[in-house]
């Protein structure tokens, strides 16, 4: 018998929480369409994965987002892609919508909104947190 | 002087400092992620308004429509495309990008 890793066998293993932070504008640098390429590949792990959108990084779900026009890709749609990949816990701080004049109906997907404290939690329980 | 500020307000103190030098009579161009302090209902707001009563204040239409906030922009912000960009720096002696 073979001491070899069976196929499907690395998919067992331990589950961590993954949490990716989002605080950049989308366009003006290229982090916010970095992260979420990372965030895509991270699916392809069946890890225990949620994106925080906090400071600017609110700014990459608003709606009628048209790039037509500075020749950039529009990557906003796929935001809404996210569940297809079973990303599902989105949340985003309140404090960071109210200050840029936001709100949860501005934004293109079903969020969680949480308040600092709240999303403070939940990023304290995590096994790993990325930043972009 | 035409002044050009292509950071969100939120992030760099660009606009801050643009504000506080910038003298009377010049123009403003808000460009890239610049365009967020263009918007109604931020904190950024009320500085903006405040600057308006001594500034021409611009805002580039494309970076607008691309971050989905060109129908929020504040009354009295003239919008222009990367035509009336040209004209805005031909037509002033000299410009200062905010960095």
């Amino acid at each position: 018998m073979s001491d070899s890793v069976q196929p499907g066998e690395e998919s067992s293993g331990v589950i961590k929480k993954f949490m990716f932070v989002n605080r950049k504008a989308p366009y003006g640098t290229i982090y916010a369409l970095e992260g979420l390429e990372v965030v895509l590949i991270s699916a392809a792990f069946d890890q225990d994965v949620s994106l925080a959108f906090v400071d600017d990084g609110v700014y990459q779900l608003v709606k009628g987002q048209q790039t037509k026009g500075i020749e950039a890709k529009n990557f906003s749609p796929a935001y809404r892609a996210l569940e297809g990949y079973d990303i599902e816990k989105l949340y985003v701080e309140r404090e960071a919508l109210e200050r840029r004049g936001l709100a949860e109906e501005d934004l293109l997907v079903d969020i969680q909104v949480l308040s600092s404290g709240e999303l403070a939690e939940l990023m304290a329980s995590q096994d790993v947190v990325i930043s972009f | 002087m035409l002044h050009i500020v292509n950071k969100s307000p939120y992030e760099r103190n660009a606009l801050e400092a643009c504000l506080r030098l910038a003298r009377p009579g010049s123009a403003l161009l808000l460009i890239e992620d610049g365009v967020y302090a263009a918007t109604r209902g931020s904190t950024a707001e009320a500085g903006l308004r405040e600057a308006m009563a001594r500034l021409k204040v611009y805002a580039l239409r494309p970076d607008l429509e691309a971050r989905g906030v060109a129908a929020r922009v504040i009354d009295g912000i003239e919008l222009v495309d990367y035509g009336g960009f040209v004209d805005l720096a031909c037509g002033q002696p000299n410009c200062q990008s905010w960095l």
